[in-house]
């Protein structure tokens, strides 16, 4: 019984294959992009808990209150007190053309559990640490340094990406200097260890969260690509909806004859729902197989991205998780049943004498549409009420999104009363027959018009977006990089000696202190500012209080970013505590564009006071312009610096805007993929709509209408 | 036990705007194994009402519709279909073939689904009904005559005790209808099936064992 009304029923397709096809790629696609976006955020998520089980971020760590370097007799006073600590060294490094993160340990030292590497060669139990050592990485980086001149390279996929973890002897002699980032701790201490504040004050412990830290920050980032992932579901839905609701509405009469020779309504809604299951499987096959094929185009992109905006390292490489193909598959599922409920329900409560024409469906459109609107004005209010009380980037997707939808639901309102108004202002019979048909083609239509409705003004709010982030951002850099040359000199007593050379030969030295600081309990960095009309003049500052340079060159003030003042509320002449003990006023906040992380701008001499270890290895020169080229030559030439130690603001700009450029690939790319999802649903109803009015058509002619007219 | 159709005390009203309507006032007839009935009367006399009542389609007011011994009236929705894939064979005027399922698909639809399909008998069918030749086709690819003689295949593809035709020739022409009917009584007079027709055409209820005729909602014998 089951198989034959399952033939029957499955039959439609067998006659109607371009509506089967229609149905299955709209499925397929809105899974695809849901899929896409969940496979590249569980990569990155994936990448980043990597990061952290293979570098010991578990572990609590003793660093600098300032954020400074530790030194090796920090090291040594730590152990001598009692501590299980080992040091770590953590920096940026250039290996060729090929910037990677190089984490330098000490194999004898380090806590069981710090890494999940078994770094110890059981072969040769000193290769790690004796001269050459070892650069343990893993196989794609390995294969992007094969031509670069290194230590005898490992290879373990443990190692996260871009990463290069060797000896801290080793990383120490790359790096030019024996500073060390922090000491990992061992999960258990000895009980009778000494306090730090008894003879290391300048230090502190740590739960050491760098991993939970990057995931907070690019949470807003995966946020974002989620909602562009569910906004292309649900656009996706609406082209699900149409196809499930004609082929319901096409097979109405057959489902009334099943019925009528003996199959219950119950039989036949578990027949119905399994053949939207086995659509929803299909489609979810297809749809996870297409969004491997775009998290792999768009991945590498946002591992740019990611790496520029918040230093995560994530692999450019798609791995095959199980769990998001099986949600690809929940998605789909999830998709048809939500877009063929309304009809299965319907279905189930169909009188088996009801008839089976349009007319009766216009009759339930024009029940629903009453329902429609009411969810339509539901959801407006909803989003005029979360425009008033919500916070947080959720509650702004929540009403954007109650937004869009609301005014998607609203759109068949204006249709109904348009044609209708049509249709009764019509005075010829053809004029008529156009409106009472268009009038009867709503249903179907005004779905497609929804989808693409949605996709188009989220296509013109991205737009809009972009272009304006973009305004901003070439303000932004006009305002920040004032100087026409920045210098990296490598160390700090190299870059004061250098500073002290070129006192007299430029128009003005502007050196850049930077500390790396807890502010509020998360990372962010205290940056200097000379007392020079560089800053005064040029620094982006949206509100500040008067003589607010004054103030900070003062020391007895600083300024906040504006990312921190609003993440924490800061107001003017509020106190911020700073390592050290240092609790300035707050004399003014500055748009800080691109930087997630907490900034605060000090005076550069209390920085000199407060943080005398602090970097300072980088400056700005200012110079005329026409000088730039000369003056880049020749301290190039006379310090011996490579090229890219020494950067001049034109160069610096362009970088920045790639690196602007580069964070919009991905949402530029789902922004065109929504919009084709739109465009597919409306010529899936198009091309349904002209095969159902072919008999309508074929009719009018009978009655004298002629084809072209 | 042979099979008998007892109807006894059938009420239906339809509610309307204005008032409800009365269509069936206590309706009553009995139809025995091989006997066929024709049930005639005016458009909107209710004749197509109790069709449906006995088939199980809709529910009477009051009343009892014996078929084999079970009351169509108390059973639940799903054993009304059960009871109706088993014993009933339904010929509408609209042929409702399933527009999907070539003339083959159709024709053994019924039987299949009541889990009855016997190859032989399905295929001396498609020879009496002069479908041999047409297994491949679709409905729409059928005249009228043609998609009926398919209708009244699958409404005896499953040798069905009761076959219950709703004007089976209204849309035919009186030349096709004759050679369709005559074809119908001829299958239902093999199988011992019991038929009940309704039909305006007195002509067409005279070739029938007994008729029936219904008025203001009530049996004139």
């Amino acid at each position: 019984m089951i198989l034959a009304s399952l033939g029957a029923i499955l039959s439609h397709w067998r006659r109607h294959p371009v509506q089967l096809v229609l149905l299955v790629l709209g499925l397929s696609i809105a899974t695809a992009l849901w899929t896409g976006v969940q496979a590249i955020n569980a990569e990155a998520r994936r990448s980043y808990d990597e990061a952290a089980s293979a570098l010991g971020a578990d572990l609590g760590v003793i660093v600098r209150s300032d954020g400074g370097p530790l030194t090796t007799e920090d090291f040594v006073n730590v152990r001598r007190a009692g501590w299980l600590a080992s040091p770590m060294v953590e920096a940026d490094f250039s290996i060729g053309p090929i910037d990677v993160r190089l984490v330098g340990v000490e194999l004898l030292t380090l806590p069981r559990g710090a890494t999940t590497l078994d770094l110890d060669d059981a072969e040769d139990p000193g290769a790690f640490f004796q001269p050459p050592g070892q650069f343990w990485v893993n196989e794609r980086l390995a294969a992007q340094l094969e031509r670069q001149e290194t230590p005898p390279l490992r290879i373990s996929d443990e190692v996260p990406a871009n990463t290069v973890i060797t000896d801290i002897g080793i990383a120490q002699s790359l790096l030019g200097a024996s500073d060390i980032s922090r000491l990992v701790l061992s999960g258990t201490q000895p009980a009778n260890r000494t306090p730090l504040r008894d003879f290391a004050p300048h230090l502190e412990e740590r739960a050491a969260t760098d991993s939970a830290d990057v995931s907070r920050l690019t949470d807003s980032f995966h946020l974002n690509l989620t909602a562009f992932g569910l906004l292309s579901f649900v656009v996706g839905l609406f082209i699900v909806y149409a196809s499930i609701n004609l082929a319901f509405e096409q097979r109405r009469a057959t489902f009334r004859t099943i019925r009528a020779v003996g199959l219950s309504a119950r039989m036949l809604s578990l027949i119905l729902l399994a053949e939207l299951a086995l659509i929803a499987v299909l489609s979810g096959m297809v749809g996870v197989i297409l969004g491997y094929v775009i998290a792999s185009a768009l991945l590498p992109g946002v591992a740019a991205t990611l790496r520029g905006l918040y230093g995560a390292a994530v692999t450019g490489e798609l791995g095959l998780d199980p769990s998001w193909w099986a949600a690809g598959f929940g998605i789909s599922i999830f998709g048809a049943l939500a877009a063929g409920s309304q009809a299965l329900y319907r279905m189930l409560r169909l009188p088996v004498l009801s008839g089976a024409h349009t007319a009766a469906w216009f009759r339930s459109f024009t029940r629903d549409l009453r329902l429609q609107t009411v969810a339509a004005v539901a959801l407006l209010a909803s989003a005029v009420a979360l425009y008033w009380t919500g916070t947080g980037l959720l509650a702004g997707f929540a009403l954007l999104g109650a937004l869009l939808l609301g005014c998607a639901l609203l759109l068949p309102l204006p249709l109904s009363l348009a044609t209708l108004a049509g249709q009764k202002l019509a005075r010829s019979p053809l004029a008529e027959w156009f409106w009472a048909d268009t009038r009867m083609q709503l249903p179907q239509l005004s779905i497609a018009l929804m989808a693409l409705m949605l996709a188009l003004a989220t296509n013109i709010g991205v737009g809009t977006m972009v272009s304006s982030f973009r305004e901003t951002f070439t303000g932004f850099l006009d305002q920040r990089l004032a100087a026409e040359l920045y210098v990296d000199a490598g160390s700090n007593e190299r870059a004061e000696a250098m500073q002290s050379d070129l006192e007299g030969r430029v128009d003005a030295v502007l050196p850049l202190w930077r500390v790396q600081a807890r502010l509020f309990g998360e990372p962010g960095d205290i940056v200097s500012a000379a007392d020079h009309a560089t800053f005064r003049d040029h620094w982006p500052i949206i509100e500040g209080a008067p003589r607010v340079w004054d103030l900070v060159a003062s020391g007895s003030a600083v300024l906040v970013n504006e990312q921190l003042a609003r993440r924490h509320d800061l107001e003017l002449g509020q106190t911020i505590d700073l390592p050290g003990g240092w609790r300035p006023e707050i004399a003014g906040v500055y748009s800080d564009y691109g930087n997630t992380a907490g900034q605060v701008l000090a005076g550069l001499e209390a920085m000199r006071e407060r943080y005398p270890s602090a970097d300072h290895s980088s400056f700005g020169l200012r110079v005329a312009e026409d000088r730039v080229g000369a003056l880049r030559d020749e301290i190039m030439a006379q310090y011996d610096l490579p090229g890219s130690a020494i950067v001049d603001q034109a160069s610096l700009k362009q970088l920045a805007q790639q690196a602007f450029e580069r964070t919009f690939i991905v949402t530029g790319a789902l922004n065109v993929l929504t919009l084709a999802v739109a465009g597919f649903a409306l010529f899936a109803s198009l091309a349904s709509q002209s095969s159902m009015r072919a008999p309508q058509r074929l009719r009018s002619g009978r009655l004298g209408f002629a084809a072209r007219r | 036990m042979p099979f008998r159709m007892i109807v006894s005390n059938l009420w239906k009203t339809y509610s309307s705007e204005e008032k409800p309507i009365e269509v069936l006032k206590g309706v009553s007839l009995s139809l025995d194994q091989g006997q066929s009935l024709a049930l005639t009367g005016e458009s909107g006399s209710g004749k197509s009402t109790l069709l449906h009542l006995i088939a199980g389609l809709d529910h009477p007011d009051r009343g009892d519709i014996l078929i084999a011994g079970q009351n169509m009236v108390g059973l639940g929705q799903g054993e009304r279909a059960a009871l109706r894939r088993k014993s009933i064979g339904l010929i509408f005027q609209s042929f409702n073939l399933i527009p999907s399922l070539t003339v083959a698909g159709n024709l053994s639809f019924q039987a299949r689904l009541a889990g009855r399909a016997d190859p032989d008998w399905m295929r001396d069918l498609a020879r009496r009904l002069g479908l041999e030749d047409l297994m491949g086709r679709y409905p729409e690819e059928l005249s009228g005559g043609q998609q009926q003689r398919v209708a009244i295949g699958r409404a005896l593809a499953s040798r069905p005790p009761l076959v219950l035709a709703d004007e089976p020739t209204g849309n035919l022409d009186e030349a096709t209808a004759d050679a369709v009917l005559t074809l119908l009584f001829d299958l239902i007079h093999e199988s011992r099936s019991a038929l009940l027709m309704v039909t305006h055409s007195d002509r067409l209820a005279d070739r029938l064992d007994a008729r029936v005729h219904l008025s203001a909602g009530h049996i004139d014998q």
